[in-house]
C-alpha cells in the first residue's frame, strides 16, 4: 500500500504549491455561486404555488454553496496532467513502476480531485456560512453520514474519471470525451439543478444511474432533505459502491485490453 | 545464463494508409486501408551479466521498440525474451523491479517538485530500506554532482542538470540492468563528457549490465564493449567497435596540406582516390591492402610538395551510413 499513499502524498504536495490559482478558483467559485443562488431566488419567488416546490429555499441554497464548493471532486474533466501523459507518451514511466497501473491511475485522479477541492472548500464554507446563507448540517448523523457519503461519492468518481482516462488508450486525443463527459455529470448529479426539481418522468433514470450519488444525495443528507436515518443511507451506501465496483471492474479491463495494443509513442 | 536473452522476436504495427490529396481524402472517408509495419523482424541475440551494449541504427530502425519490449512496456507480436528469467510483458511489475531506464527525450521526475522529493518518492514506490536507500543517494549524488540543484524543481533544471538527476533516479532502486534511451541527445559536450564517465563507472563498479542506445558515435566509442547496428528492424552487425570497422569497409584517409594549391596526379595509384580537395588541401582515401601508407605517402610528396600530412581512419559515421545503406536495400 505505501507505494500508492506515496503517490497521494507526492500529489498532494505538488497540488498545493498552486496557491494563486486556489485563490482565483475559489473567487470564481464565490461568484458563480452568487449567481445561481440568485437565479433560483427569480424562480422560487416567480412561483405561483412556493410549498409545491420539492425542497425550501433554504436546502436549495445550501445545496448550491456545496455544489460549489465541492466542484472540484467532480469527475467533469479528463486531468490535464493524464491527457498530456498519455498523448506524449509519459505513460512508458508509469509502466516501469513495480505497482498496478490501474491503481496509479486511481490514486493519482483521488490526489488530483482532493488537493485543490481541500485547499478551495474551507474558506469557501467559511465565506458561504457567514454571508451567504450555507446553514451547517441539521443534525450531528446528518454530519457524519453526509462526510461518509462524500468519500463514497470521491472514490465512485475516481472510478469514472479512470475509465475516461484510459478510453484515451483508443482516442488519444480525448477531447471528444471531455466534451461530452461534463454536461451529463452536470446535469445527472444536481450539480445544475437540484434533482427533485426535475421532471417526474426521469427520477427513475436518475435514480438508477451513478450520478446523483456525487452530487444530490450527500448534498440532501447535508441539509435534512433526506433523513440521516440508516434506513435511508444504507442503500444510498450501497448503490454507491455496487456501482463503484463495476466502474473499476470495467475500467480494469478495459485498461487490460488498452495495455494489449499500448503503442508508446515517440522516439 | 544470459542477462537477457531474445529470440526471434517480432512486433508489428498497423498503420493508416492515407492516399495524399482531397480525393484520397475523400476515398478514405469510405474505404480504410491499413497497413502492417514490422518494426522489429525477428531478432535474436543475448547479453551477458556487466555488458555494457550499445544499440545504433537509423530513426524508425526498431532501436526504442526493443527496449520498450526489454523493459515491459510494449508487448511484441511473437517471439520469446527473458531478462533474468523473467518474460518483460508477462511479469511486467517483478521485472521492473530489477530495471531502471532513462527515456532521453521525456522525465521520470515529478515536474513540479523538488529534486530530492522525486527521489523520496521512487524510494516509496520500490519500497528501498531507507537506510539502503540513503546510502545509494549520496553516493549518486556524489558522483553525478547534485548537490546544487537537489531543492529545485525539476521544471527549472537545465537539461543536462535534468539528465543527470534522471540517471540517477534510474538507480536508486539499484536495478540490475539499466536502459539508456538516448542518454546524451541535446547535451553539451561537459554534460556528455560527465554522462559517459558516470556510464562507465556504474557499469564496472556496481556491475550493472548497460543497454544503451544512441546516434552519438562518440557515445559508442567511449563506452561500448559491444555494438549492435540495427536498421530496418533487424540486426546488421553484432561485435566490437573493430568488427565494425573491419566489416565496413577497411578504408584509410590520406589528409594532404600542400604548400601550394595543385592538382594531385593520382596516376599509377592503384585504389587511391580523391575524396575532398578545397583550396591547399586535399582528401584521398585508400586501401592499406592494396597500396601501404609509407608507398603511397612516398608517392605523394615526390609529386606535389607537401606542407603537412596525416595518416586516419575512415570516420565511423562514414562506416555506419555505408552499413545502413547496405542494410536497406
Amino acid at each position: 500500500m505505501k507505494p500508492y499513499s506515496a503517490l497521494l502524498r507526492m500529489r498532494f504536495i505538488a497540488l498545493l504549491q498552486y496557491r494563486t490559482a486556489a485563490a482565483a478558483g475559489l473567487a470564481t467559485q464565490l461568484f458563480w455561486g452568487l449567481i445561481r443562488v440568485m437565479i433560483f431566488e427569480a424562480f422560487y419567488s416567480a412561483s405561483p404555488n412556493r410549498q409545491a416546490i420539492p425542497m425550501n429555499h433554504a436546502q436549495l441554497v445550501s445545496y448550491v454553496w456545496l455544489g460549489q464548493a465541492l466542484l472540484g471532486l467532480l469527475p467533469w474533466s479528463i486531468d490535464r496532467e493524464m491527457r498530456e501523459k498519455i498523448r506524449t507518451g509519459g505513460v512508458a514511466y508509469d509502466l516501469l513502476r513495480p505497482m498496478d497501473l490501474y491503481f496509479q491511475w486511481y490514486f493519482q485522479a483521488i490526489a488530483t480531485r482532493t488537493a485543490p477541492t481541500l485547499l478551495k472548500s474551507i474558506p469557501l464554507f467559511v465565506v458561504a456560512g457567514c454571508f451567504f446563507g450555507l446553514k451547517p448540517p441539521t443534525s450531528a448523523p446528518a454530519l457524519v453520514a453526509w462526510l461518509g457519503m462524500t468519500v463514497l461519492a470521491l472514490l465512485m468518481n475516481c472510478a469514472f474519471s479512470c475509465l475516461i482516462s484510459i478510453s484515451m488508450m483508443w482516442t488519444i486525443s480525448g477531447e471528444g470525451i471531455s466534451r461530452l463527459a461534463p454536461p451529463v455529470v452536470y446535469a445527472f448529479s444536481g450539480m445544475m439543478v437540484p434533482l427533485p426539481l426535475m421532471p417526474a418522468f426521469m427520477q427513475p433514470l436518475l435514480n438508477a444511474l451513478p450520478f446523483r450519488n456525487m452530487v444530490d444525495v450527500p448534498f440532501r443528507i447535508y441539509s435534512g432533505q433526506i433523513p440521516a436515518t440508516l434506513h435511508h443511507v444504507i442503500p444510498a451506501a450501497l448503490h454507491t459502491t455496487a456501482w463503484t465496483a463495476a466502474l473499476l471492474l470495467s475500467g480494469r479491463l478495459m485498461m487490460q485490453c488498452g495495455l494489449r495494443k499500448l503503442v508508446v509513442q515517440g522516439g | 545464463m544470459a542477462h537477457i536473452e531474445v529470440e526471434n522476436l517480432r512486433r508489428t504495427f498497423q498503420i493508416a494508409v492515407r492516399n495524399p490529396g482531397l480525393s484520397g481524402a475523400i476515398r478514405g472517408v469510405f474505404r480504410r486501408q491499413s497497413e502492417e509495419k514490422v518494426a522489429l523482424d525477428c531478432i535474436s541475440f543475448q547479453v551477458e551479466k556487466g555488458e555494457l551494449c550499445g544499440f545504433i541504427g537509423p530513426n524508425g530502425a526498431g532501436k526504442s521498440t526493443t527496449i520498450k519490449i526489454l523493459s515491459g512496456i510494449l508487448v511484441p507480436t511473437s517471439g520469446r525474451c527473458e531478462v533474468a528469467g523473467l518474460t518483460p510483458w508477462k511479469h511486467r511489475i517483478k521485472h521492473v523491479q530489477h530495471i531502471g531506464a532513462v527515456f532521453g527525450q521525456r522525465t521520470q521526475l515529478w515536474w513540479d517538485l523538488p529534486v530530492t522529493d522525486s527521489f523520496d518518492l521512487l524510494r516509496d514506490i520500490y519500497s528501498v530500506p531507507q537506510e539502503v536507500y540513503k546510502q545509494r543517494r549520496d553516493n549518486l549524488i556524489d558522483i553525478l554532482d547534485l548537490t546544487s540543484f537537489l531543492a529545485t524543481p525539476v521544471r527549472q533544471l537545465s537539461l543536462g542538470q535534468r539528465m543527470r538527476c534522471d540517471i540517477a533516479a534510474a538507480l536508486l532502486h539499484g536495478p540490475s540492468l539499466l536502459f539508456l534511451d538516448e542518454p546524451t541527445i541535446g547535451l553539451d559536450a561537459v554534460s556528455k563528457l560527465a554522462v559517459r564517465s558516470f556510464v562507465r563507472q556504474i557499469n564496472q563498479d556496481l556491475g550493472v549490465t548497460v543497454i544503451l542506445t544512441t546516434h552519438d558515435m562518440d557515445d559508442i566509442e567511449a563506452l561500448c564493449r559491444r555494438i549492435l547496428v540495427v536498421s530496418d528492424g533487424r540486426i546488421l552487425v553484432d561485435g566490437s567497435f573493430e568488427d565494425l570497422r573491419r566489416r565496413a569497409s577497411a578504408g584509410r584517409r590520406l589528409t594532404i596540406d600542400m604548400v601550394k594549391a595543385a592538382t594531385l596526379d593520382l596516376n599509377g595509384l592503384p585504389g587511391v582516390q580523391i575524396t575532398t580537395t578545397n583550396a591547399g588541401r586535399c582528401v584521398l582515401s585508400f586501401d592499406p591492402i592494396v597500396i601501404t601508407p609509407a608507398e603511397l605517402i612516398r608517392e605523394v610528396t615526390a609529386r606535389v610538395e607537401v606542407a603537412d600530412l596525416f595518416v586516419e581512419n575512415a570516420p565511423i559515421e562514414e562506416i555506419i551510413a555505408n552499413l545502413y545503406a547496405g542494410g536497406s536495400q
